[in-house]
């Protein structure tokens, strides 16, 4: 393996990146905090008109590298040249006088403002003493046509889809005549159409003359968009490739440092009796509409079931009922033949569930306890966390030191805030407290959301590990992929019930597709669309 | 300059920010600031009268901040400790003097009555939240206004239509011969040691116990608590109620100990209000807190002997007592100040 990456290296170094005339050169850029050297010697030239990925892992250093770009930070060595004149970016209002612009992965926009008072907000143009909102409107407007961003100037935030939102901070940068866009994984947070929608926008900026960089540990991404690769690996510069000329395997082994192996490896499944059992459940969402309509579901011991199905469709509702966090409204639910419907979380817990939830901020981690504290928080109730009433923090932190390690959660200590955590260590954390309870049951949603092909790949082992070991696994996914990779059988839901139970070696992702879309298997192998599905889909 | 450097610089300079302030605004009302500071000075620390009288005017300040932070620390804003504090008074002052017991009983009956009067009058305010969500800043406020006045119709019916309460029974009182001979016959009282016990008692349970580890934990995020299978609602109620015992008890400071009585109340004790300062002076920590009543103690004490000493009116002691704390309150622009300066250093 060793060989295998000083070859890449050897490639990299003798390899001259084809003559570019570059907007923007960070050379040999050091960034230190106290010890720690988040980003060291790293080089990025960013061509003219060309879309430049920036790869790394969670915490690799890629945010830093563009906050020094920003002007948010001031490297301790390094040199940053723009059109190749040395420049000192001392703060952003520099950056923005430069003609940098960056398109945040949260957005920074005023709710209740429309499109263009967010676009103007700081920088109003006035007559009069007056804002002058029609001027501004126009204005955006044109750059809106021009970029085929098909934005309402007048619509307010709130009553816009995610994407739209992006596209007005994209808005937001050119209407400041930015050149140089710097996306902060942008597609984060969007749908699939959202990101092929996306993609064009980036090349359509590019035939315009812009140039960006994209921020992204996302390979797929990478491959359909980018012109090249800059790779970094904990703070240091692995190098630059041409992206026509690698592959995303090359790519995961660079960023990650060792082989990364796409396709989950895992013995044939020993499934044995019923663990989780859900018969004719029925649940309804907060505004009191069913979500979950008559759903039957059986997981056993010894076997992964994945769930697949588009977000939306009962999915949340129905894990929040498992876990007693969402009333039922009826049907029955039983772990290990002992019925749990109704039940308070905590007994719910107690009768065998681990519950690895899709929302890792809002359920599943107190951000502002420590890393020892999130250890704990669901066994600081009994022995020997706490007693008679006392909480015995040095257990928790042996507890906590032990899940460290286990599952190699990146963190200064058990003492450090959760928050301070990157979003894959956080994710560890919580399935390193779920797992090591070893539940008869485990639910895992959307486990991996966020996360690099590093932490993936040890997320699936542990899934599987549990399997091994004879204990029921859950897994909710909206990726076809991992619910393909993972499973030893994918129940399909759609609207509230599960319309198919396949075995994925037996299937293809156009089936469950079609499937996840609404339409059922029938016999003669033609594919049939449901009644009354049309106005869902 | 290290973050623990700062922590302590911060308020130092903040403090030497407002003398100076206070200075200028003297000066120019034509009153000498020299005068006025070392009257300032000799009224908080000038003799041991003024020593004593000092620390008991800090005993309800530290009882009223721990209220506050309490509740802060769990995720709630109670601006209701002044309601909770008056009630907690009147309840002290009632059962010192309605009840003949042996003082081991009498005292701590009395010290309870005024800790459950203030608790339930945190309950309130903690139900409504748990149950109804509405905001507690809204109910605590309006509490206030309800306190004020049924203490002052109590005061009515429980003295046969007097203005004030009967003088509590001496074994309900907190009054020490020994404290008040070492301090040239101050009115200091044993109520500085329930005051420091409760801060002890604070950091205890939010720091040590299974309790404390809920409480916060649903202060933090109520979602990942309800998820962890903790109780949120019993938890925000409860967060409340040890919030208004705190400030109950900053209440029985006054009834069993500086008055003996309860007098009809014609506004706010303010008290409770100064709490709210004391609390985030404090950062909400319980050693904070102790610098922060000490603060607004000594000041509020301190600033008697000014117009007397140095003839400085009472209006311009006011405004200059209210720009020190504001100046220790702007700490936040101060700690900024210091990084950056730190900042520089390291860039070069």
């Amino acid at each position: 393996m060793f060989i295998l990456i000083s070859n890449y290296k050897e490639k990299l170094l003798y390899k001259e990146v084809k003559p570019l005339e570059y907007v923007i050169e960070m050379l040999n850029i050091t960034k230190q905090f106290g010890n720690f050297r988040a980003n060291d010697n790293i080089t990025l030239q960013l061509g003219k008109g060309e879309i430049h990925a920036l790869l790394g892992e969670n915490g690799a250093g890629k945010t830093t590298l563009m906050n020094v770009l920003f002007g948010l930070y001031q490297p301790e060595e390094g040199e940053i040249r723009v059109n190749g004149k040395k420049v000192n970016v001392t703060s952003p209002n520099v950056a923005n006088d430069l003609g940098i612009g960056m398109v945040h992965q949260h957005f920074m926009l005023v709710e209740n403002l429309t499109v263009t008072e967010n676009i103007i907000l700081g920088n109003e143009p006035k007559k009069m003493g007056v804002v002058n909102i029609k001027d501004a409107a126009k204005k955006v407007a044109e750059i809106s046509n021009t970029y085929g961003l098909n934005v309402d100037p007048y619509a307010k935030i709130e009553d816009i889809s995610v994407g739209m939102q992006q596209r007005v901070e994209i808005l937001k940068t050119l209407y400041r005549g930015a050149n140089i866009l710097i996306f902060d994984e942008p597609t984060a947070s969007l749908t699939p159409q959202e990101i092929q929608e996306l993609i064009g926008i980036m090349k359509k900026l590019i035939t315009e003359g812009k140039s960006i960089i994209l921020i992204t540990h996302k390979l797929q991404e990478i491959m359909d968009v980018s012109d090249r690769v800059t790779v970094i690996r904990k703070g240091q510069g692995i190098g630059t490739v041409v992206t026509s000329e690698t592959n995303p395997e090359e790519l995961a082994t660079l960023m990650v440092g060792r082989q990364v192996t796409f396709k989950t490896e895992k013995g044939p499944a020993n499934p044995q009796e019923e663990v989780l059992s859900i018969e004719n459940l029925v649940v309804l969402d907060y505004r009191g509409v069913e979500k979950v309509k008559g759903l039957n579901l059986s997981v056993r011991k010894g076997e992964i079931v994945g769930l697949a199905g588009i977000d939306g469709n009962g999915q949340s509702e129905l894990i929040e009922a498992i876990a007693g966090l969402r009333k039922v409204k009826s049907g029955k639910i039983t772990i290990n033949s002992k019925d749990i419907t109704g039940l308070k979380p905590r007994k719910i817990t107690e009768s065998g569930l681990g519950h690895i939830p899709q929302d890792r901020h809002k359920h599943g981690l107190v951000l502002d306890f420590s890393v020892g504290y999130n250890a704990a928080l669901q066994e600081y109730y009994h022995v020997p966390y706490s007693k008679n009433g006392l909480m015995h923090y040095d257990v928790v932190s042996e507890k906590a030191k032990k899940i460290i390690e286990e599952y190699d959660v990146r963190t200064q200590g058990e003492h450090e805030l959760s928050r301070a955590l990157s979003g894959g260590n956080q994710q560890k954390l919580i399935i390193g407290r779920e797992v090591s309870r070893n539940p008869e049951l485990l639910i895992a949603a959307l486990p991996t959301r966020g996360l690099d092909v590093g932490a993936i790949e040890f997320i699936h082992k542990r899934l599987i590990e549990q399997r091994d070991k004879g204990k029921a696994v859950f897994l909710i996914s909206f990726e076809l992929d991992e619910v393909m990779n993972v499973s030893d059988r994918i129940a399909v839901i759609h609207d509230g019930q599960i319309v198919d139970t396949v075995i994925p070696s037996e299937t293809t992702e156009k089936e469950l597709g079609l499937l996840m879309a609404g339409h059922s298997k029938k016999e003669n192998g033609q594919h049939v669309r449901k009644e009354g599905v049309d106005r869902d889909v | 300059m290290s973050n623990r450097v700062i922590k302590i610089l911060v308020p130092a300079i903040s403090i030497i920010l407002g003398l100076l302030v206070g200075a200028v605004v003297m000066l120019f009302s034509g009153y000498d600031p020299v005068a006025g500071y070392i009257a300032l000075w000799n009224g908080i620390f000038g003799d041991s009268y003024a020593i004593g009288e000092t620390i008991r005017q800090i005993s309800p300040y530290i009882l009223a901040g721990l209220a506050v932070a309490f509740a802060f620390r769990t995720g709630l804003f109670n601006i209701g400790v002044e309601g909770q504090l008056m009630v907690g008074w009147f309840a002290s002052a009632y059962v010192g003097a309605a009840f003949e017991l042996p003082m081991y009983i009498h005292l701590p009956f009395a010290l309870l009555a005024a800790a459950v009067a203030g608790a339930l009058w945190g309950l309130v305010p903690g139900i409504l939240k748990a149950t109804l969500r509405v905001h507690e800043v809204i109910v605590t406020i309006m509490m206030n206004y309800v306190a004020l006045h049924v203490v002052n119709a109590l005061i009515k019916t429980v003295s046969g239509g007097s203005y004030k309460t009967d003088k509590i029974q001496p074994t309900a009182s907190l009054r020490s011969e020994f404290l008040s001979n070492l301090t040239d016959y101050s009115t200091l009282h044993y109520g500085i040691f329930v005051a420091l016990g409760m801060v002890i008692v604070m950091w205890f349970i939010l720091e040590k116990t299974k309790t404390g580890f809920e409480l916060k934990s649903v202060g933090f995020n109520e979602n990942a608590s309800q998820y962890a299978g903790m109780n949120v609602k019993k938890n925000i109620i409860l967060s409340m109620v040890i919030s208004g015992a705190f400030a109950g008890l900053g209440g029985a400071m006054e009834g069993l100990g500086t008055f003996g009585s309860m007098t009809n109340q014609g506004g706010f004790t303010g008290i409770g209000f100064d709490g709210i300062a004391v609390a985030l002076l404090g950062a909400n920590a319980p050693l904070g807190i102790i610098f922060g009543a000490s603060l607004f103690g000594s000041l509020k004490y301190g600033a008697n002997n000014m117009p007397n000493a140095a003839g400085i009116p009472l209006e311009i002691v006011s405004i200059v007592i209210a720009l020190i704390i504001f100046f220790v309150a702007c700490g936040y622009i101060i700690r900024v100040g210091l990084q950056r300066l730190n900042k520089k250093k390291e860039a070069k």
